[in-house]
C-alpha cells in the first residue's frame, strides 16, 4: 500500500527528532523520578491506599501521553512555516493517508511514553496486575483520539510563533480541569466541569490501572463526542490552510 | 562529482510513454489553460489586484517562461495553475482536467518560490518517503543522478546549503515524472555554476516531451531556457511571444548624456531616438536603435559628456508597456 512508506518515513523522522523526544517523553520521566523518587516509601497517599509511586505512575502517564498527543500540533506548524504542508498539496497524497501518518507518529510517543513510565514505575517498586495494566493502556489509548485531533487542528491553526504557549497552555489547562495532579471530589462545578472533558476521562483511563474499573458509558460518549468534534475541526483546519506562510 | 543532464532520451520515450498509458487518458490536444483567470487580495490600502483576467494556452512539449518585476502576479498565478489557491474568477484547465485532478494522478510536479524541506531525513530518504506517494514515480537513483545529487544524497536535509536545498527541491518536483513541471524562480540561492547546471537539467527533463513552466525575473533566463516568454506586470499579461521578440520589446537602451543646452524636439529627431526627457542638465533618450542614436548624438552634439548607455531595466520596460497599470480595463496585450 502506498501510504506505508510514507508512514514509515513520517515515523523515523518523529523518532530522530531528539529534542523533541526529550521533551515529549524525558520530561515526565524527569518529573515523575523528581515526585515519586524521594516518597517511594509513602504506601498509602492521600488517604487513597494507594502508593505515592503508582498513583503519580498512572498520572503522569496521562498527562505526558497528552502533551505527546497535542504536540504534533508543533510539528505541523513548523511545517507549515517552511512551506512543506503547501508541497504536499501538490502531490498525489491523500487526506487520509496524512492524517493516518501523523496520527501514528504521536501514538508512537504515546505509546513509548506509557512503556517508559511504567519501567520506571517498576523501578520505585510499582506493580500492577497485568490485566488492570492491559485495560488501562487499552483504555488510554482510545482516551487520546480526541487530542491528537487537537494536535492536528492546532497545528493548522496556529503559527509557529505561538503554538508552543498554545500546546503548552492547553495541555495544562485540561490537565488541570481534568484532575490530573489532584482528586476533582466527587461534586461541584469543578467536577461538573472536568466530567465533559476528554482530559477526566484519560485520568480515569489511567485510573483503570489503580482499580481495575473502566469507564462508566459517560466516559465513551464523552470521548467519541469530542474526537467527532475535533477531528472535523482538524479535518476543516487542514482544508483551509493552503495560504502562503505568514 | 556526477553531473546532471545525462538521461537517454530512449528511456525518457519508454517512460513517459509509460506515465500516460498507466493514468488517466489524455484528452487530446489539450494542454494548459488558463480562462480569464483574476485574483483580489484584501489588504489595509484597499483591493490588491494580484491577477487581472489573464489568459495563456500552453500547448504540451512548451516550455514557457513567466517573466515580471516583483508583485507582478507570478506566484499568485502558478498558485492557481496548481490548484493552491481558488481563482475569484475564471477557470484552469490541465490536460483537460482540474488541477485537483491532475494533481491527484500525478501529472504536476512544482517547486514553488518559498519552501524548505523536512527535517530528521536523509536526501535519498526524502526522495523515497515522496517518491512513494505517486503512481509512477521515476527511481530515487536516476533523479539523485539526473540532479547531481549523488555525492550529498546521504546527507540530512537540514545540513545542505541554500542551493543544495534548491536542487533537492527540484528533484523533489520531477520525481513523479510529471507531465507539467512548474518552477516558481528556481535558481534563487543558486552560484553562477549550479545555475547553470539547474537550467541543463531542467532542459533535459523538459526534452522528454515535458510541459514546462517557470517564473523568473530575468530575461536573460527566460531567453536561454523558454521556448515562449509571456511578460507579466501588474497583474497583467503585456506581452507574450518568443524570446527573440520579447527582447526585442524589452532589450531597448538609454542614453543618458549631460547637454545643458540642448532642444528635446531635436534631440527626439535623432535618428534611433524614440522619446527624449531631461532631469536638469541631463538628458536622458529611449532608444530603439541605440548603436545609431549614439552616432548620430556625438555628430550633433560633439560637446555631450558623461555618456551612459544602459539597457533599460524590466521594470522600466513593463511601464513602458503598460501604459495605465492600475486602470480595470480589460488589458490590452500587446501584439507582437
Ligand atoms: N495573500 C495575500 N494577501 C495580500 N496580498 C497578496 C497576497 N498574495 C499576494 N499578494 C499581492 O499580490 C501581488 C502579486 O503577488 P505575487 O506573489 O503573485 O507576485 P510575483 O510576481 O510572484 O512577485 P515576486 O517576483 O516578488 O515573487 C503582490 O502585490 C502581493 O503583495
Ligand atoms: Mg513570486
Amino acid at each position: 500500500m502506498r501510504g506505508l512508506v510514507y508512514t514509515r518515513y513520517e515515523l523515523l523522522r518523529a523518532f530522530r527528532n531528539r529534542r523533541f523526544f526529550f521533551f515529549s517523553i524525558g520530561f515526565p520521566l524527569l518529573f515523575y523520578f523528581v515526585i515519586a523518587s524521594p516518597n517511594r516509601g509513602v504506601h498509602d497517599f492521600d488517604r487513597s491506599g494507594i502508593s505515592l509511586p503508582l498513583y503519580y505512575m498512572v498520572g503522569l502517564t496521562a498527562f505526558g501521553t497528552m502533551v505527546a498527543m497535542i504536540s504534533t500540533g508543533t510539528r505541523i506548524a513548523s511545517e507549515r512555516q517552511i512551506g512543506w504542508t503547501r508541497q504536499l498539496r501538490i502531490t498525489p497524497l491523500s487526506t487520509r493517508a496524512y492524517f493516518r501518518a501523523k496520527l501514528l507518529a504521536a501514538y508512537m510517543m504515546s505509546g513509548l511514553t506509557i512503556v517508559l513510565l511504567g519501567l520506571a514505575g517498576s523501578s520505585l517498586g510499582v506493580s500492577l496486575p497485568a490485566g488492570h495494566w492491559l485495560a488501562m493502556v487499552g483504555l488510554i489509548l482510545v482516551a487520546l483520539l480526541p487530542f491528537a485531533a487537537l494536535g492536528i487542528m492546532l497545528g493548522h491553526l496556529i503559527n509557529v510563533d505561538s503554538i508552543g504557549p498554545a500546546t503548552g497552555g492547553g495541555a495544562s489547562l485540561l490537565a488541570f480541569l481534568g484532575g490530573t495532579w489532584f482528586p476533582l471530589g466527587s461534586h461541584g462545578f469543578l467536577f461538573e466541569l472536568g466530567r465533559l472533558l476528554p482530559s477526566y476521562w484519560l485520568v480515569q483511563a489511567a485510573h483503570t490501572g489503580l482499580t481495575g474499573h473502566g469507564w462508566p458509558v459517560r466516559g465513551w460518549v464523552v470521548i467519541a463526542v469530542w474526537s467527532v468534534v475535533l477531528s472535523a475541526g482538524a479535518l476543516y483546519a487542514f482544508r483551509r490552510d493552503t495560504k502562503r506562510a505568514g | 562529482m556526477q553531473r546532471p543532464g545525462t538521461l537517454s532520451a530512449a528511456s525518457a520515450n519508454r517512460r513517459y510513454a509509460g506515465r500516460v498509458a498507466s493514468t488517466y487518458p489524455t484528452v487530446d490536444g489539450a494542454g494548459i489553460r488558463l480562462d480569464g483567470l483574476s485574483k483580489s487580495f484584501r489588504s489595509p490600502e484597499g483591493p490588491v489586484h494580484a491577477v487581472r483576467e489573464i489568459d495563456v494556452s500552453i500547448e504540451r512539449g512548451e516550455t514557457v517562461a513567466l517573466l515580471g518585476p516583483n508583485g507582478a502576479g507570478k506566484s499568485t498565478t502558478i498558485d492557481m495553475l496548481l490548484g493552491l489557491q481558488p481563482p475569484d474568477s475564471g477557470g484552469v484547465s490541465l490536460f483537460g482536467r482540474t488541477p485537483r485532478q491532475a494533481v491527484d494522478g500525478g501529472l504536476v510536479g512544482a517547486m514553488l518560490q518559498t519552501g524548505s524541506l523536512i527535517q530528521y531525513l536523509s536526501v535519498r530518504e526524502l526522495l523515497t518517503m515522496m517518491a512513494s506517494v505517486y503512481p509512477a514515480p521515476l527511481g530515487v537513483d536516476e533523479v539523485l543522478e539526473q540532479t547531481g545529487l549523488e555525492a550529498i544524497a546521504r546527507r540530512r536535509t537540514q545540513k545542505l546549503s541554500g542551493g543544495e536545498t534548491q536542487r533537492v527541491r527540484f528533484a523533489l518536483a520531477i520525481v513523479s515524472n510529471p507531465d507539467l513541471l512548474v518552477l516558481d524562480e528556481p535558481t534563487v540561492a543558486m552560484d553562477v555554476e549550479s545555475r547553470h547546471e539547474f537550467w541543463k537539467s531542467m532542459r533535459s527533463f523538459a526534452a522528454r516531451g515535458k510541459t514546462v513552466v517557470f517564473a523568473t525575473h530575468y530575461l536573460e533566463e527566460a531567453d536561454q531556457n523558454a521556448d515562449r516568454v509571456v511578460l507579466m506586470a501588474h497583474g497583467r499579461i503585456v506581452a507574450d511571444g518568443s524570446p527573440t521578440e520579447i527582447k526585442g520589446r524589452v532589450g531597448s537602451r538609454t542614453i543618458r548624456a549631460t547637454l545643458p543646452d540642448a532642444d528635446l524636439g531635436e534631440l527626439s529627431g535623432l535618428p534611433g531616438v524614440a522619446n527624449a526627457d531631461r532631469h536638469g542638465e541631463a538628458a536622458l533618450l529611449s532608444c530603439a536603435d541605440s548603436d545609431q542614436a549614439i552616432r548620430a548624438l556625438l555628430e550633433r552634439f560633439p560637446a555631450a559628456r558623461d555618456i551612459e548607455i544602459t539597457g533599460a531595466g524590466l521594470e522600466d520596460a513593463f511601464l513602458a508597456l503598460t501604459a495605465d497599470p492600475d486602470s480595470d480595463a480589460p488589458d490590452a496585450a500587446v501584439a507582437l
